[in-house]
Protein backbone atom coordinates (compact mmCIF):
# COMPACT_ATOMS: atom_id res chain seq x y z
CA UNK A 1 0.00 0.00 0.00
CA UNK A 2 1.21 3.23 -1.17
CA UNK A 3 1.73 6.45 1.07
CA UNK A 4 -1.19 9.13 0.39
CA UNK A 5 -0.43 12.20 2.71
CA UNK A 6 2.94 12.50 4.06
CA UNK A 7 3.88 15.57 6.78
CA UNK A 8 7.41 16.58 6.43
CA UNK A 9 8.61 18.77 8.90
CA UNK A 10 5.52 20.25 9.60
CA UNK A 11 5.34 23.42 12.55
CA UNK A 12 2.60 25.58 13.31
CA UNK A 13 2.87 29.09 15.03
CA UNK A 14 0.19 30.74 16.59
CA UNK A 15 1.94 34.39 16.37
CA UNK A 16 5.26 33.31 18.19
CA UNK A 17 3.70 30.01 20.04
CA UNK A 18 5.07 27.28 18.08
CA UNK A 19 3.00 24.86 18.63
CA UNK A 20 3.70 22.06 16.59
CA UNK A 21 7.39 21.07 15.89
CA UNK A 22 8.46 19.77 13.39
CA UNK A 23 6.05 16.84 13.27
CA UNK A 24 6.53 14.26 10.36
CA UNK A 25 3.76 11.14 9.94
CA UNK A 26 3.02 9.19 7.00
CA UNK A 27 -0.53 8.05 6.56
CA UNK A 28 -0.71 4.89 4.30
CA UNK A 29 -4.01 5.00 2.05
CA UNK A 30 -6.84 2.58 3.25
CA UNK A 31 -5.41 2.80 6.52
CA UNK A 32 -6.75 4.21 9.18
CA UNK A 33 -3.69 6.37 11.59
CA UNK A 34 -4.89 7.76 14.94
CA UNK A 35 -2.70 10.51 16.50
CA UNK A 36 -3.16 10.00 20.08
CA UNK A 37 -1.30 12.33 23.00
CA UNK A 38 -2.21 14.20 26.24
CA UNK A 39 -5.01 17.37 26.09
CA UNK A 40 -3.04 20.32 24.43
CA UNK A 41 -0.43 18.51 22.86
CA UNK A 42 -1.68 20.00 19.04
CA UNK A 43 -3.16 16.68 17.75
CA UNK A 44 -5.79 19.19 16.31
CA UNK A 45 -3.59 21.12 15.24
CA UNK A 46 -1.78 18.99 13.11
CA UNK A 47 -4.99 17.44 11.93
CA UNK A 48 -6.44 20.92 10.78
CA UNK A 49 -3.00 21.72 8.75
CA UNK A 50 -3.68 19.07 6.73
CA UNK A 51 -7.02 20.39 5.54
CA UNK A 52 -5.81 24.19 5.61
CA UNK A 53 -8.04 24.75 8.34
CA UNK A 54 -5.63 27.17 10.15
CA UNK A 55 -6.27 29.55 7.14
CA UNK A 56 -8.99 30.77 9.10
CA UNK A 57 -7.04 31.90 12.12
CA UNK A 58 -4.75 35.04 11.26
CA UNK A 59 -2.22 34.49 13.94
CA UNK A 60 -1.35 30.96 12.43
CA UNK A 61 1.34 30.50 10.34
CA UNK A 62 2.20 26.34 8.88
CA UNK A 63 5.46 25.34 7.65
CA UNK A 64 6.86 21.96 6.34
CA UNK A 65 5.23 20.02 3.77
CA UNK A 66 2.55 18.24 3.51
CA UNK A 67 2.32 16.09 0.30
CA UNK A 68 -1.12 14.67 -1.16
CA UNK A 69 0.16 12.28 -4.03
CA UNK A 70 2.95 13.99 -3.87
CA UNK A 71 1.99 17.25 -4.10
CA UNK A 72 2.69 19.90 -1.25
CA UNK A 73 -0.88 21.64 -0.36
CA UNK A 74 0.99 24.40 1.17
CA UNK A 75 2.39 25.02 -2.74
CA UNK A 76 2.31 28.93 -3.51
CA UNK A 77 -0.62 28.18 -6.27
CA UNK A 78 -2.21 25.25 -4.23
CA UNK A 79 -6.20 25.99 -4.32
CA UNK A 80 -7.37 25.30 0.07
CA UNK A 81 -11.07 25.38 -1.39
CA UNK A 82 -10.29 22.01 -4.15
CA UNK A 83 -8.03 20.67 -1.61
CA UNK A 84 -10.78 21.00 1.07
CA UNK A 85 -13.20 18.88 -0.97
CA UNK A 86 -9.88 16.01 -1.68
CA UNK A 87 -9.48 15.89 2.44
CA UNK A 88 -12.64 16.35 4.30
CA UNK A 89 -13.27 16.64 8.02
CA UNK A 90 -15.49 15.64 10.88
CA UNK A 91 -15.51 17.14 14.18
CA UNK A 92 -15.55 17.07 17.79
CA UNK A 93 -18.64 18.31 18.34
CA UNK A 94 -21.40 17.12 15.78
CA UNK A 95 -22.11 20.33 13.89
CA UNK A 96 -24.77 20.26 11.38
CA UNK A 97 -26.55 22.89 9.78
CA UNK A 98 -29.54 23.48 11.78
CA UNK A 99 -31.37 25.55 9.41
CA UNK A 100 -31.04 22.83 7.08
CA UNK A 101 -32.95 19.73 6.81
CA UNK A 102 -31.28 15.98 6.83
CA UNK A 103 -31.73 15.43 3.07
CA UNK A 104 -30.21 19.09 2.90
CA UNK A 105 -27.56 18.59 4.94
CA UNK A 106 -26.01 15.18 3.64
CA UNK A 107 -26.28 17.38 0.03
CA UNK A 108 -24.72 20.45 1.47
CA UNK A 109 -21.23 19.92 0.20
CA UNK A 110 -21.48 18.19 -2.91
CA UNK A 111 -24.20 20.75 -4.48
CA UNK A 112 -21.09 23.39 -4.42
CA UNK A 113 -19.88 21.73 -6.79
CA UNK A 114 -22.28 22.56 -8.84
CA UNK A 115 -25.89 21.61 -9.73
CA UNK A 116 -26.69 18.61 -8.79
CA UNK A 117 -30.18 17.62 -10.52
CA UNK A 118 -32.79 15.76 -8.54
CA UNK A 119 -31.93 11.97 -9.22
CA UNK A 120 -28.25 12.23 -8.98
CA UNK A 121 -28.87 14.22 -5.35
CA UNK A 122 -31.10 11.68 -3.96
CA UNK A 123 -28.69 8.79 -4.90
CA UNK A 124 -25.84 10.29 -3.01
CA UNK A 125 -27.62 11.39 -0.11
CA UNK A 126 -29.57 7.54 0.11
CA UNK A 127 -25.95 6.81 -0.57
CA UNK A 128 -24.03 8.28 1.87
CA UNK A 129 -26.81 7.89 4.45
CA UNK A 130 -26.57 4.08 3.82
CA UNK A 131 -22.60 3.86 4.18
CA UNK A 132 -22.68 5.48 7.66
CA UNK A 133 -25.96 3.15 8.82
CA UNK A 134 -28.26 5.92 9.22
CA UNK A 135 -30.32 5.40 6.43
CA UNK A 136 -33.53 3.12 8.22
CA UNK A 137 -33.44 5.51 10.88
CA UNK A 138 -34.21 8.71 9.02
CA UNK A 139 -35.59 7.12 5.88
CA UNK A 140 -38.66 8.97 6.93
CA UNK A 141 -37.98 12.15 7.02
CA UNK A 142 -35.61 13.05 5.23
CA UNK A 143 -37.15 16.58 5.02
CA UNK A 144 -37.12 17.31 9.04
CA UNK A 145 -34.91 19.16 10.71
CA UNK A 146 -31.27 17.51 11.65
CA UNK A 147 -31.61 18.91 14.99
CA UNK A 148 -34.03 16.25 15.93
CA UNK A 149 -31.74 13.91 15.62
CA UNK A 150 -29.23 12.12 18.27
CA UNK A 151 -26.14 13.26 19.13
CA UNK A 152 -24.42 10.07 17.64
CA UNK A 153 -27.25 10.41 14.76
CA UNK A 154 -26.07 14.03 14.08
CA UNK A 155 -22.09 12.92 14.25
CA UNK A 156 -23.00 9.85 11.75
CA UNK A 157 -25.11 13.12 9.47
CA UNK A 158 -21.83 14.81 9.09
CA UNK A 159 -20.02 11.74 8.39
CA UNK A 160 -22.07 11.38 6.12
CA UNK A 161 -22.33 14.90 4.75
CA UNK A 162 -18.27 14.34 4.62
CA UNK A 163 -18.20 11.37 2.17
CA UNK A 164 -20.72 12.38 0.07
CA UNK A 165 -18.62 15.34 -1.18
CA UNK A 166 -16.26 11.58 -2.10
CA UNK A 167 -13.37 13.03 -0.61
CA UNK A 168 -9.80 11.16 -0.70
CA UNK A 169 -8.83 11.20 2.98
CA UNK A 170 -11.00 11.56 6.07
CA UNK A 171 -9.87 13.60 9.05
CA UNK A 172 -12.01 13.30 12.38
CA UNK A 173 -11.50 14.97 15.63
CA UNK A 174 -12.24 13.29 18.32
CA UNK A 175 -15.50 12.51 16.50
CA UNK A 176 -16.70 10.70 19.46
CA UNK A 177 -15.99 12.32 22.84
CA UNK A 178 -19.66 14.04 23.10
CA UNK A 179 -21.17 10.53 22.14
CA UNK A 180 -22.34 7.75 24.46
CA UNK A 181 -20.76 4.51 24.83
CA UNK A 182 -23.29 2.73 21.78
CA UNK A 183 -23.06 5.59 19.52
CA UNK A 184 -19.12 5.53 20.03
CA UNK A 185 -19.44 1.48 18.80
CA UNK A 186 -21.23 2.62 15.64
CA UNK A 187 -19.01 5.53 14.84
CA UNK A 188 -15.67 3.05 15.35
CA UNK A 189 -17.74 0.22 13.47
CA UNK A 190 -18.13 2.66 10.70
CA UNK A 191 -14.82 3.91 10.64
CA UNK A 192 -13.54 -0.26 10.18
CA UNK A 193 -15.62 0.61 6.96
CA UNK A 194 -14.54 3.48 5.35
CA UNK A 195 -10.90 2.28 5.13
CA UNK A 196 -12.11 0.40 2.04
CA UNK A 197 -12.42 3.41 0.58
CA UNK A 198 -10.91 6.11 1.95
CA UNK A 199 -7.42 7.31 4.43
CA UNK A 200 -8.49 7.86 7.91
CA UNK A 201 -6.94 10.04 10.22
CA UNK A 202 -8.61 10.19 13.70
CA UNK A 203 -7.26 12.29 16.55
CA UNK A 204 -8.45 10.62 19.94
CA UNK A 205 -7.24 10.93 23.68
CA UNK A 206 -8.81 7.29 24.09
CA UNK A 207 -6.18 4.85 23.89
CA UNK A 208 -8.83 1.79 23.80
CA UNK A 209 -10.45 3.37 20.53
CA UNK A 210 -6.85 4.41 18.92
CA UNK A 211 -5.96 0.10 19.37
CA UNK A 212 -9.03 -0.43 18.64
CA UNK A 213 -9.54 1.01 15.39
CA UNK A 214 -6.14 2.60 14.05
CA UNK A 215 -3.72 1.16 12.01
CA UNK A 216 -1.35 3.34 12.81
CA UNK A 217 -0.78 5.51 15.61
CA UNK A 218 1.48 8.60 16.26
CA UNK A 219 1.91 9.79 19.88
CA UNK A 220 2.15 13.48 19.83
CA UNK A 221 3.79 15.01 23.34
CA UNK A 222 4.27 18.96 23.93
CA UNK A 223 3.72 19.72 20.14
CA UNK A 224 6.24 17.15 18.77
CA UNK A 225 6.09 13.81 17.51
CA UNK A 226 7.51 11.27 19.94
CA UNK A 227 6.70 7.94 18.03
CA UNK A 228 4.91 6.71 15.24
CA UNK A 229 4.97 3.16 14.35
CA UNK A 230 2.25 0.08 13.61
CA UNK A 231 -0.62 0.25 16.26
CA UNK A 232 0.61 -3.28 17.10
CA UNK A 233 3.94 -2.21 17.82
CA UNK A 234 3.13 0.89 19.96
CA UNK A 235 0.51 -0.71 22.08
CA UNK A 236 2.67 -3.78 23.04
CA UNK A 237 6.17 -2.87 22.65
CA UNK A 238 6.90 0.97 22.24
CA UNK A 239 10.51 1.92 21.53
CA UNK A 240 10.30 5.22 23.54
CA UNK A 241 10.19 5.41 27.37
CA UNK A 242 7.83 8.06 27.25
CA UNK A 243 5.53 6.53 24.69
CA UNK A 244 4.88 3.77 27.25
CA UNK A 245 4.47 5.53 30.44
CA UNK A 246 1.59 7.43 28.62
CA UNK A 247 0.40 4.02 27.20
CA UNK A 248 0.40 2.51 30.56
CA UNK A 249 -1.22 5.65 31.85
CA UNK A 250 1.59 6.46 34.44
CA UNK A 251 1.10 10.26 33.16
CA UNK A 252 -1.46 12.48 30.97
CA UNK B 1 -29.91 40.89 34.41
CA UNK B 2 -33.37 38.49 34.43
CA UNK B 3 -31.27 35.78 35.46
CA UNK B 4 -29.27 37.08 38.21
CA UNK B 5 -31.86 38.46 40.00
CA UNK B 6 -33.36 34.88 39.61
CA UNK B 7 -31.11 33.05 41.16
CA UNK B 8 -30.42 36.17 44.05
CA UNK B 9 -34.27 35.37 44.88
CA UNK B 10 -33.77 31.84 45.04
CA UNK B 11 -31.12 32.08 47.41
CA UNK B 12 -32.98 34.34 49.47
CA UNK B 13 -35.58 31.60 50.12
CA UNK B 14 -32.98 29.39 50.29
CA UNK B 15 -31.66 31.70 53.44
CA UNK B 16 -34.89 31.92 54.43
CA UNK B 17 -35.95 27.90 54.86
CA UNK B 18 -32.89 27.16 56.64
CA UNK B 19 -33.03 30.19 59.56
CA UNK B 20 -35.59 32.13 60.20
CA UNK B 21 -33.69 34.76 62.22
CA UNK B 22 -30.92 34.30 59.40
CA UNK B 23 -33.52 35.61 56.42
CA UNK B 24 -34.64 38.44 59.21
CA UNK B 25 -31.21 39.84 59.65
CA UNK B 26 -30.98 39.39 55.83
CA UNK B 27 -33.96 41.49 54.73
CA UNK B 28 -32.65 44.50 56.72
CA UNK B 29 -28.70 43.56 55.13
CA UNK B 30 -27.83 46.58 52.34
CA UNK B 31 -27.91 43.90 49.90
CA UNK B 32 -31.85 43.16 50.21
CA UNK B 33 -32.18 46.76 50.92
CA UNK B 34 -30.89 47.51 47.34
CA UNK B 35 -32.24 44.73 45.94
CA UNK B 36 -35.66 45.97 46.82
CA UNK B 37 -35.03 49.16 45.60
CA UNK B 38 -34.37 48.37 42.02
CA UNK B 39 -37.14 46.11 41.79
CA UNK B 40 -39.23 49.12 42.67
CA UNK B 41 -37.77 50.47 39.28
CA UNK B 42 -37.80 47.89 37.68
CA UNK B 43 -41.86 47.82 37.79
CA UNK B 44 -42.31 51.71 38.19
CA UNK B 45 -41.34 51.41 34.39
CA UNK B 46 -43.84 48.67 33.86
CA UNK B 47 -46.02 51.01 35.53
CA UNK B 48 -45.82 54.13 33.55
CA UNK B 49 -46.02 52.84 30.72
CA UNK B 50 -49.42 51.01 31.85
CA UNK B 51 -50.53 54.45 33.38
CA UNK B 52 -49.74 56.11 29.90
CA UNK B 53 -51.54 53.63 27.56
CA UNK B 54 -54.60 54.27 30.35
CA UNK B 55 -54.07 58.20 30.36
CA UNK B 56 -54.03 57.85 26.69
CA UNK B 57 -57.35 55.89 25.98
CA UNK B 58 -59.37 57.98 28.48
CA UNK B 59 -57.88 60.86 26.26
CA UNK B 60 -58.72 59.83 23.18
CA UNK B 61 -62.25 58.34 23.79
CA UNK B 62 -63.78 61.11 22.37
CA UNK B 63 -62.32 60.28 18.98
CA UNK B 64 -62.93 56.33 19.12
CA UNK B 65 -66.25 56.82 20.05
CA UNK B 66 -66.90 59.60 17.59
CA UNK B 67 -65.03 58.17 14.15
CA UNK B 68 -65.08 54.76 15.63
CA UNK B 69 -63.07 52.39 12.34
CA UNK B 70 -63.17 55.47 9.93
CA UNK B 71 -60.47 56.89 12.24
CA UNK B 72 -58.34 54.79 10.33
CA UNK B 73 -59.59 54.97 6.87
CA UNK B 74 -60.51 58.12 6.30
CA UNK B 75 -58.14 60.50 4.66
CA UNK B 76 -60.83 63.92 6.00
CA UNK B 77 -58.34 66.01 8.30
CA UNK B 78 -60.09 68.93 9.24
CA UNK B 79 -59.55 70.71 12.74
CA UNK B 80 -62.49 73.09 11.93
CA UNK B 81 -65.27 70.87 11.10
CA UNK B 82 -63.85 68.38 13.63
CA UNK B 83 -63.61 65.80 11.37
CA UNK B 84 -60.66 63.10 11.58
CA UNK B 85 -59.18 60.16 9.92
CA UNK B 86 -56.18 59.32 10.24
CA UNK B 87 -55.10 57.08 6.70
CA UNK B 88 -52.61 60.00 5.42
CA UNK B 89 -50.44 60.10 8.61
CA UNK B 90 -50.62 56.36 8.94
CA UNK B 91 -49.85 56.17 5.17
CA UNK B 92 -46.81 58.08 5.48
CA UNK B 93 -45.33 56.80 8.49
CA UNK B 94 -45.82 52.94 7.09
CA UNK B 95 -44.58 53.36 3.18
CA UNK B 96 -41.73 55.91 4.36
CA UNK B 97 -40.70 53.20 7.21
CA UNK B 98 -40.74 50.36 4.83
CA UNK B 99 -39.04 51.79 1.78
CA UNK B 100 -35.98 53.39 4.73
CA UNK B 101 -35.97 49.63 5.45
CA UNK B 102 -35.69 48.15 2.21
CA UNK B 103 -33.11 50.66 1.22
CA UNK B 104 -31.10 49.56 4.68
CA UNK B 105 -31.24 46.28 4.89
CA UNK B 106 -28.82 45.18 1.99
CA UNK B 107 -26.57 48.00 3.26
CA UNK B 108 -26.68 47.15 6.97
CA UNK B 109 -26.54 43.67 6.45
CA UNK B 110 -23.82 43.90 4.13
CA UNK B 111 -21.63 45.68 6.48
CA UNK B 112 -22.12 43.32 9.18
CA UNK B 113 -21.01 40.47 7.18
CA UNK B 114 -18.03 42.59 5.99
CA UNK B 115 -17.44 43.39 9.48
CA UNK B 116 -17.70 39.90 10.95
CA UNK B 117 -16.94 37.28 8.08
CA UNK B 118 -14.16 39.80 5.99
CA UNK B 119 -12.07 42.72 6.75
CA UNK B 120 -9.44 42.30 9.59
CA UNK B 121 -9.91 43.09 13.14
CA UNK B 122 -8.46 46.21 13.13
CA UNK B 123 -10.50 47.49 9.67
CA UNK B 124 -13.75 46.09 10.91
CA UNK B 125 -13.59 47.53 14.56
CA UNK B 126 -13.06 50.86 12.79
CA UNK B 127 -15.76 50.36 10.55
CA UNK B 128 -18.09 49.70 13.41
CA UNK B 129 -17.19 52.52 15.50
CA UNK B 130 -17.93 55.02 12.38
CA UNK B 131 -21.29 53.19 12.08
CA UNK B 132 -22.33 53.14 15.58
CA UNK B 133 -21.42 57.21 15.53
CA UNK B 134 -23.90 57.59 13.50
CA UNK B 135 -26.35 56.65 15.78
CA UNK B 136 -24.92 59.15 18.53
CA UNK B 137 -26.01 62.22 16.34
CA UNK B 138 -29.00 63.98 17.33
CA UNK B 139 -31.93 63.41 14.80
CA UNK B 140 -32.60 67.62 15.15
CA UNK B 141 -29.10 67.56 12.93
CA UNK B 142 -29.89 64.89 10.76
CA UNK B 143 -33.17 66.89 10.23
CA UNK B 144 -31.09 70.17 9.52
CA UNK B 145 -28.74 68.71 7.17
CA UNK B 146 -31.99 66.79 5.57
CA UNK B 147 -34.08 70.26 5.07
CA UNK B 148 -30.74 72.46 4.30
CA UNK B 149 -28.19 70.30 2.08
CA UNK B 150 -29.98 67.56 0.80
CA UNK B 151 -33.56 68.87 -0.07
CA UNK B 152 -32.39 71.12 -2.00
CA UNK B 153 -29.72 68.76 -3.51
CA UNK B 154 -32.79 66.36 -4.45
CA UNK B 155 -34.86 69.62 -5.57
CA UNK B 156 -31.91 71.16 -7.88
CA UNK B 157 -30.71 67.45 -9.32
CA UNK B 158 -31.98 64.28 -8.26
CA UNK B 159 -35.79 64.69 -8.56
CA UNK B 160 -35.46 66.34 -12.29
CA UNK B 161 -33.44 63.63 -13.39
CA UNK B 162 -35.77 60.98 -12.30
CA UNK B 163 -38.82 63.17 -13.82
CA UNK B 164 -36.99 63.52 -17.15
CA UNK B 165 -35.96 59.53 -16.85
CA UNK B 166 -38.25 58.03 -15.44
CA UNK B 167 -41.07 60.45 -15.24
CA UNK B 168 -43.71 58.10 -16.72
CA UNK B 169 -43.53 55.72 -13.57
CA UNK B 170 -46.05 56.82 -10.96
CA UNK B 171 -43.59 57.02 -8.19
CA UNK B 172 -41.42 60.16 -10.23
CA UNK B 173 -44.64 61.86 -11.16
CA UNK B 174 -45.70 65.92 -10.27
CA UNK B 175 -42.94 68.77 -9.55
CA UNK B 176 -39.49 68.65 -7.11
CA UNK B 177 -40.17 69.94 -4.04
CA UNK B 178 -37.03 68.64 -2.18
CA UNK B 179 -38.88 68.08 1.06
CA UNK B 180 -40.83 65.04 0.01
CA UNK B 181 -41.28 61.14 0.86
CA UNK B 182 -37.67 60.32 -1.13
CA UNK B 183 -35.72 63.02 1.55
CA UNK B 184 -37.57 61.48 4.78
CA UNK B 185 -36.75 57.50 2.99
CA UNK B 186 -33.13 58.82 2.78
CA UNK B 187 -32.89 60.42 5.98
CA UNK B 188 -34.78 57.50 7.68
CA UNK B 189 -32.23 55.28 6.22
CA UNK B 190 -29.36 56.99 7.15
CA UNK B 191 -30.86 56.88 10.88
CA UNK B 192 -31.59 53.07 10.78
CA UNK B 193 -28.57 51.68 9.26
CA UNK B 194 -26.33 51.74 12.38
CA UNK B 195 -29.50 50.08 14.58
CA UNK B 196 -29.62 47.17 11.94
CA UNK B 197 -25.84 46.62 11.16
CA UNK B 198 -24.98 46.69 15.22
CA UNK B 199 -27.63 44.15 16.28
CA UNK B 200 -26.92 42.13 12.60
CA UNK B 201 -23.32 42.05 13.85
CA UNK B 202 -24.04 40.95 17.20
CA UNK B 203 -26.01 37.63 16.05
CA UNK B 204 -23.21 37.25 13.41
CA UNK B 205 -20.49 36.88 16.17
CA UNK B 206 -23.15 34.83 17.89
CA UNK B 207 -22.47 32.33 15.61
CA UNK B 208 -20.66 29.11 16.51
CA UNK B 209 -17.02 29.13 14.98
CA UNK B 210 -17.61 25.38 14.34
CA UNK B 211 -21.06 25.92 11.88
CA UNK B 212 -18.60 28.51 9.82
CA UNK B 213 -16.11 25.61 10.38
CA UNK B 214 -18.20 22.71 8.93
CA UNK B 215 -18.97 25.20 5.87
CA UNK B 216 -15.39 25.61 4.61
CA UNK B 217 -14.35 22.02 5.91
CA UNK B 218 -16.58 21.16 3.02
CA UNK B 219 -14.53 22.71 0.40
CA UNK B 220 -16.92 26.05 0.42
CA UNK B 221 -15.34 29.30 -0.34
CA UNK B 222 -16.13 32.29 2.09
CA UNK B 223 -18.81 33.83 0.31
CA UNK B 224 -20.28 30.16 -0.13
CA UNK B 225 -19.75 29.10 3.44
CA UNK B 226 -21.73 32.71 4.50
CA UNK B 227 -24.27 31.89 2.49
CA UNK B 228 -24.75 28.27 3.44
CA UNK B 229 -23.51 28.46 7.23
CA UNK B 230 -23.87 32.22 9.03
CA UNK B 231 -26.85 33.50 7.02
CA UNK B 232 -29.16 30.71 7.29
CA UNK B 233 -28.18 30.36 11.16
CA UNK B 234 -28.28 34.18 11.78
CA UNK B 235 -31.51 34.38 9.64
CA UNK B 236 -33.92 34.97 12.68
CA UNK B 237 -31.40 37.24 14.50
CA UNK B 238 -31.24 39.08 11.30
CA UNK B 239 -34.99 39.58 10.83
CA UNK B 240 -34.87 40.95 14.39
CA UNK B 241 -32.36 43.16 13.44
CA UNK B 242 -34.53 44.80 11.00
CA UNK B 243 -37.95 44.96 12.58
CA UNK B 244 -35.85 46.94 15.41
CA UNK B 245 -35.09 49.29 12.63
CA UNK B 246 -38.50 49.29 11.38
CA UNK B 247 -39.61 50.28 15.44
CA UNK B 248 -37.17 52.99 14.82
CA UNK B 249 -38.04 54.72 11.74
CA UNK B 250 -41.62 54.64 12.26
CA UNK B 251 -41.10 56.30 15.74
CA UNK B 252 -39.00 59.26 14.41
CA UNK B 253 -40.27 62.53 14.27
CA UNK B 254 -37.76 65.18 14.76
CA UNK B 255 -36.06 64.30 11.33
CA UNK B 256 -39.14 63.33 9.22
CA UNK B 257 -40.85 66.10 10.17
CA UNK B 258 -38.30 68.61 8.68
CA UNK B 259 -38.01 67.26 5.56
CA UNK B 260 -41.06 65.24 4.88
CA UNK B 261 -43.29 68.34 3.83
CA UNK B 262 -46.07 67.94 6.40
CA UNK B 263 -48.53 67.43 3.55
CA UNK B 264 -51.57 64.99 4.76
CA UNK B 265 -52.11 63.65 1.26
CA UNK B 266 -51.63 59.65 -0.02
CA UNK B 267 -49.49 59.85 -3.32
CA UNK B 268 -47.70 57.20 -4.72
CA UNK B 269 -45.24 59.51 -5.57
CA UNK B 270 -42.23 59.85 -3.84
CA UNK B 271 -41.66 63.04 -5.02
CA UNK B 272 -45.22 64.60 -3.31
CA UNK B 273 -44.85 66.06 0.48
CA UNK B 274 -46.30 63.48 2.53
CA UNK B 275 -46.82 63.19 6.65
CA UNK B 276 -46.18 60.80 9.23
CA UNK B 277 -47.64 59.49 12.78
CA UNK B 278 -45.60 61.06 14.64
CA UNK B 279 -45.12 64.63 12.83
CA UNK B 280 -48.82 65.25 12.94
CA UNK B 281 -48.53 65.22 16.57
CA UNK B 282 -45.40 67.24 17.00
CA UNK B 283 -46.92 69.99 14.68
CA UNK B 284 -50.21 70.15 16.46
CA UNK B 285 -50.50 69.16 19.67
CA UNK B 286 -49.65 72.84 21.00
CA UNK B 287 -52.23 74.53 18.83
CA UNK B 288 -55.46 72.22 19.26
CA UNK B 289 -58.45 74.11 20.17
CA UNK B 290 -60.96 71.55 20.64
CA UNK B 291 -61.10 68.23 23.11
CA UNK B 292 -62.13 66.50 19.56
CA UNK B 293 -58.63 67.75 17.85
CA UNK B 294 -56.86 66.70 20.93
CA UNK B 295 -58.74 63.31 20.80
CA UNK B 296 -57.65 62.62 17.66
CA UNK B 297 -54.35 63.31 17.99
CA UNK B 298 -54.34 60.70 21.11
CA UNK B 299 -55.82 58.35 19.35
CA UNK B 300 -53.22 58.58 16.86
CA UNK B 301 -50.53 58.51 19.59
CA UNK B 302 -52.17 55.22 20.76
CA UNK B 303 -52.03 53.57 17.02
CA UNK B 304 -48.28 54.66 17.01
CA UNK B 305 -47.82 53.31 20.82
CA UNK B 306 -49.17 49.77 19.72
CA UNK B 307 -47.18 49.60 16.67
CA UNK B 308 -44.20 50.40 17.72
CA UNK B 309 -44.34 48.01 21.34
CA UNK B 310 -45.48 45.03 18.84
CA UNK B 311 -43.26 45.76 16.54
CA UNK B 312 -39.95 45.63 19.26
CA UNK B 313 -41.29 42.59 21.20
CA UNK B 314 -41.35 41.10 18.35
CA UNK B 315 -37.59 41.96 17.34
CA UNK B 316 -36.22 41.52 20.67
CA UNK B 317 -37.74 37.94 20.92
CA UNK B 318 -36.25 37.04 17.28
CA UNK B 319 -32.71 38.32 18.28
CA UNK B 320 -33.01 36.46 21.30
CA UNK B 321 -33.58 33.68 19.78
CA UNK B 322 -30.42 33.66 18.00
CA UNK B 323 -27.96 35.01 20.37
CA UNK B 324 -29.01 33.39 23.96
CA UNK B 325 -26.56 31.30 25.47
CA UNK B 326 -23.85 33.74 24.47
CA UNK B 327 -23.44 36.45 26.82
CA UNK B 328 -22.89 39.72 25.29
CA UNK B 329 -22.55 38.12 21.92
CA UNK B 330 -19.15 36.74 21.78
CA UNK B 331 -18.20 34.62 19.45
CA UNK B 332 -17.47 31.10 20.38
CA UNK B 333 -14.23 29.19 19.73
N1 LIG C 1 -6.70 29.15 17.38
C1 LIG C 1 -5.63 29.10 18.20
N2 LIG C 1 -5.00 30.25 18.56
C2 LIG C 1 -3.93 30.22 19.39
N3 LIG C 1 -3.39 29.10 19.90
C3 LIG C 1 -3.97 27.93 19.57
C4 LIG C 1 -5.11 27.87 18.71
N4 LIG C 1 -5.46 26.57 18.56
C5 LIG C 1 -4.58 25.86 19.28
N5 LIG C 1 -3.68 26.67 19.89
C6 LIG C 1 -2.56 26.24 20.75
O1 LIG C 1 -2.03 25.04 20.26
C7 LIG C 1 -1.80 24.12 21.30
C8 LIG C 1 -2.31 22.76 20.91
O2 LIG C 1 -3.72 22.79 20.89
P1 LIG C 1 -4.58 21.61 20.27
O3 LIG C 1 -4.04 21.23 18.98
O4 LIG C 1 -6.01 22.06 20.29
O5 LIG C 1 -4.39 20.46 21.33
P2 LIG C 1 -5.11 19.04 21.41
O6 LIG C 1 -6.04 18.91 20.28
O7 LIG C 1 -4.00 18.03 21.39
O8 LIG C 1 -5.80 19.01 22.73
C9 LIG C 1 -2.44 24.65 22.55
O9 LIG C 1 -1.44 24.89 23.50
C10 LIG C 1 -3.09 25.94 22.14
O10 LIG C 1 -2.68 26.97 23.01
MG1 LIG D 1 -8.16 18.79 20.24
Amino acid sequence: MGIKLKLEGVNVFFGNNRAVKDVNIDFHANMVTAIIGPSGCGKSTVLRSINRMHDMVPSARVTGKILLDQTDIYEKNADPVSIRRRIGMVFQKPNPFPAMSIYDNVIAGYKLNGRANRQESDEIVEGSLKRVALWDEVKDRLKKSAMELSGGQQQRLCIARTIAVRPEVILMDEPCSALDPIATAKIEELINELKEQYTVAIVTHNMQQAARVSDYTAFLYLGELIEFDRTGKIFTNPEKKHTEDYITGRFG
Amino acid sequence: MEKESSTGRKAVSAEQSVSQTRSMKKILSGDSIFKGITICFALSILFILLLMVYEMGRESFPSIRQFGLKFITSSTWDAVAEDFGALPFIYGSVISSLLALLLATPLSVGTAIFVTEISQKRIGGIISALVELLAAIPSVIYGLWGVLVMAPWLQRSVQPFLIDHFGYLPFFQGAPYGVSMMAAVIILMIMIVPIITSISKEVLMAIPQSQREAAVALGATRWEMIRMAVLPYGRSGILGAVILGLGRAIGETMAVTMVIGNTPQISLSLLSPAYTMPSVIANEFAETTTRMHSAALMEIGLILLAVTLLVNVLARLLVWSVTRGTAGGGRIQ
